[in-house]
Order: C-alpha cells, then sequence, then structure tokens
C-alpha cells in the first residue's frame, strides 16, 4: 500500500472537486492547433485487495489523468487519484470500515521552449529517483505496493509547487543525456501540499545497450535542512521483453535499495499469445536505519523483502497482478498476498469526426 | 558502514542480475530476432517503411522502458499523446516526428 499511502496523505475530499474543476476547465480551454492535439484523458481504474496477518483490506482506485495541449508550445496535465478504502474493523468487532478520498496527485503547465528544454510549472510529481515520477501510475507499476524506499527524497507529499526545467542535454548516435531541475516552494495547501525544496536528476541512457544509469539529488530547505541522494540503473536488453530495473536511495536518517525484474516470453507465439502475455515479477529490497529519527517514512528497523508477482496481460489494457511477499525485520517477520486488476483507459476528451 | 553495506548489496544484486540475463538472452537472441514486429512488443520490426522503423525505435528507447503502448487509441490524439511523452521522456523534436509517423503511418 505504500504506493498509495502518497496519494492518500494528500487527499482530502471536499475542496478536491474545485481543483478537479479547475483542471476540467484547463481541459476546455483547450485550442487544438493540429488535427491530433484533441486533449485526451487516460489513465487507470482498478481494484486491489491485500491480506496480512489474516486481514483483508480492499481499495477500489482510479487514477484519472487528463493532457491538454494548448497551441503549439504548452500542454497543460493533471492526475488526480479517488479512492475508497476498507479494512476489517479493528479490535474484536466485526464488519469493516471504509473511508474515501478524492484528490489531485499533480497538475502543472508545460512549456516547450526547446528541443533541450521544458519548463514546467505548478504541481509537478519530484524527480527524485524513478519511482514516483515513472512508475507510481497504477497501469504502470508492475506490483500493488510501491518499494519500501519510495518516500526517500520526495518530501511526504510526493509534488511539489513551484518550477522545473527538464529535457534532453545531449542526443548522440550512442549515448542520450536527460536532466531535471527542480525548485518547490513550501504550502500547506490540502491539495498542493509541498516543501522548500531544491534538487534535480540527471541521467545516461546507451542506446545500443538499452541501459540508463542516473543520480538523483535533492535537498530540504525548511525545518531540518538535510540532503538525499539516489541513484538508478536500468536495463532492458535488445529483442527481449525483460526489463531491470533498480534503485539505491540515501537520506539523512535511512537508507536502501530495490531491483525488480520482469519477463515476457515470446518463445510461443509473441507476446500476445497466451503464455506470452504472462509476466513473472521479482522484487529484492531492503532498507538500513541510520539513525531513530524515522522522518523518511522507512520502516523503523532494518528491514529486507522480497516480492514475487504473476501479472498477467489481458487484451484490451487489462491487467491482473498477483503477488506474494516475505518481509523480515527486528519488529516480526509477516506474508503479504496481494491480488488486483487495473484497467487502463485512453480516449479523446470529446466526440469529434 | 551502512553505506558501504547497502551500496554493495544495490550493486553486487544490480550486476549479478545483469550478468545473468546477459547470458540467458545471449543464447536465444537469434530466434527472438525472428519473431514477429508488434508495436507493443520490445521485437523489432520485420521490413516496413523506414520512418515507421524509426518511430518504433523511438517507442521502444522511450516509452516502452516505462509501460507497453496501449492497445490502441484514436488518431485524434496521436499528437497529445506525443507532447505528453515529449515531456516525460525528455524526447527530442526529431524523435516526436518520427513517433506520429509511427502512430499515424
Amino acid at each position: 500500500m505504500l504506493r498509495l499511502n502518497l496519494d492518500r496523505e494528500r487527499l482530502k475530499s471536499t475542496r478536491s472537486m474545485r481543483f478537479l474543476l479547475y483542471a476540467v476547465a484547463a481541459l476546455a480551454a483547450a485550442t487544438p492547433g493540429r488535427a491530433q492535439d484533441t486533449p485526451a484523458i487516460s489513465g487507470g481504474a482498478g481494484f486491489f485487495t491485500s491480506t496480512q496477518g489474516g486481514k483483508t483490506t480492499y481499495l477500489p482506485i482510479a487514477e484519472p489523468l487528463i493532457a491538454a495541449p494548448l497551441g503549439q508550445h504548452v500542454l497543460i496535465e493533471s492526475r488526480a487519484a479517488l479512492l475508497e478504502f476498507v479494512s476489517p474493523s479493528g479490535g474484536n468487532q466485526a464488519g469493516y470500515n471504509h473511508s474515501h478520498f478524492i484528490g489531485l496527485t499533480y497538475l502543472q503547465g508545460d512549456y516547450i521552449a526547446s528541443r533541450h528544454m521544458t519548463v514546467a510549472g505548478g504541481d509537478y510529481l519530484i524527480p527524485f529517483n524513478t519511482y514516483n515520477d515513472r512508475l507510481s501510475p497504477i497501469w504502470i507499476g508492475n506490483l500493488q505496493d510501491g518499494p519500501l524506499i519510495a518516500s526517500l527524497g520526495t518530501f511526504s507529499s510526493g509534488s511539489g509547487l513551484g518550477g522545473m526545467v527538464r529535457g534532453n542535454a545531449i542526443e548522440r548516435d550512442k549515448i542520450s543525456i536527460d536532466y531535471t531541475w527542480f525548485y518547490s516552494a513550501p504550502s500547506k495547501n490540502t491539495q498542493f501540499a509541498a516543501q522548500r525544496a531544491t534538487g534535480g536528476r540527471a541521467s545516461a541512457y546507451w542506446i545500443d545497450k538499452r541501459l540508463e544509469a542516473g543520480f538523483s539529488y535533492d535537498r530540504r530547505l525548511q525545518g531540518a535542512h538535510e540532503n538525499f541522494f539516489g541513484a538508478h540503473v536500468w536495463w532492458e536488453p535488445r529483442d527481449t521483453a525483460f526489463r531491470l530495473r533498480s534503485e539505491f536511495g540515501r537520506g539523512q536518517h535511512a537508507q536502501g535499495y530495490w531491483v525488480e525484474a520482469d519477463y515476457r516470453t515470446q518463445r510461443f507465439g509473441g507476446l500476445d499469445s497466451a503464455v506470452g502475455r504472462i509476466e513473472p515479477v521479482f522484487r529484492m529490497q531492503q532498507t538500513f536505519r541510520i539513525d531513530t529519527a524515522a522522518s523518511d517514512g522507512l520502516p523503523g528497523a532494518n528491514t529486507q523483502r522480497a516480492d514475487f508477482g504473476l501479472d498477467y496481460n489481458l487484451p484490451h489494457n487489462t491487467r491482473i497482478l498477483a503477488s506474494y511477499s516475505r518481509q523480515f525485520s527486528s519488529g516480526g517477520d509477516h506474508n503479504i498476498w496481494e491480488t488486483g486488476i487495473v484497467y487502463r483507459f485512453l480516449f479523446p476528451a470529446w466526440k469529434g469526426r | 558502514m551502512p553505506l558501504k553495506r547497502a551500496l554493495c548489496s544495490f550493486l553486487i544484486l544490480t550486476s549479478v542480475s545483469i550478468q545473468a540475463s546477459v547470458s540467458a538472452f545471449a543464447a536465444g537472441r537469434q530466434s527472438n530476432a525472428q519473431a514477429p514486429a508488434q508495436a507493443n512488443s520490445a521485437a523489432e520490426p520485420k521490413g516496413g517503411e523506414q520512418d515507421r522503423d524509426e518511430g518504433e525505435r523511438v517507442f521502444q528507447q522511450h516509452c516502452s522502458r516505462c509501460h507497453t503502448a496501449p492497445d490502441g487509441f484514436s488518431p485524434r490524439i496521436s499528437g497529445t499523446i506525443l507532447r505528453h511523452m515529449r515531456v516525460r521522456a525528455s524526447l527530442s523534436q526529431r524523435e516526436e516526428k518520427e513517433l506520429l509517423r509511427f502512430f499515424n503511418p
């Protein structure tokens, strides 16, 4: 549930609708410049279950995303989360408790200034390591839970409020180098909670080898100023449907890493065959506490966790996720069983000819 | 010490995984290279126009690193998706055009 916790912390229901209306207004204001530039509504809808210690929680969730181009250089984009969290009543009481949340995950405007630079403003996902801004959507992640270190370097809310520049710094035949830099102002607004911080990420991609390696750094500039460092390595060998992703993160009080591999075979009729749609996933992760000032969302004790997943990629953008995880820590070892189904949607915002 | 331990574990696990995968896939590469072309796969396309090949290469290099291709979508939003991907995946203008031709052959 860690991945979803990032959203939950930011989600308060009543005022949320107002901000969703802003997003819809931006969508309505979009003026398509070309025939292909109709605003798009995308996202995922899913239903997840998680069983731990004999207790099962249920989570129906939708994460709609809108993207609306304005002219040739501007894009307004936003993602929201709507969920209902159902969990067993505590103590000896029968039945279930439930709570619902609606809120924005991000809302940003992008200005494509040149082939090497895009300037983004608004509420954006903090580009620390890769999970937060690249893998967190429910229709992308291979496992229901995010990594244990997902909250490291993302300042609780996972988003910043301010400006960000990003782009492709160097592009050659063999290597491509990307960069991202942001500055965030503090905000206590329910929907746009953020801390004063700055940081960025640089990554190199070796095109022939399909290998990406990057380094992230950010620094909290309010309260106790803290530095966060991250590194990631991704590899997707040519001609295969194998992916290896890994991250290392270090904060002032804790650090950790995760390595995840997933694979789909093409040997039995291709990826769209019954066998090719099966996707085994394995993730290994460890966290280490440096001290007990647990301000970073990582477990309070050193933790090891192995996740064994088995996904099935159904036709029509639907995916079934199932996983078993075993977590070890001095606070107690436990099993986590999770299942889920996710549907990804993608269509024009309005009907056209 | 904790930093060394974590870094060592991370590097060892990552490099062992890469090495093991290199060995495993080296043998299967030849047969995989003959697999039919699929827009949402990592397989190389067989023949076709050069533009489409280039667009598929861009898709595999930039988009499919994070996600598989959707089963299909309206051509009316292909430009919007491209701009979204240009920001997310730091595509160059040339790559954006190649990808547009790939989406709208």
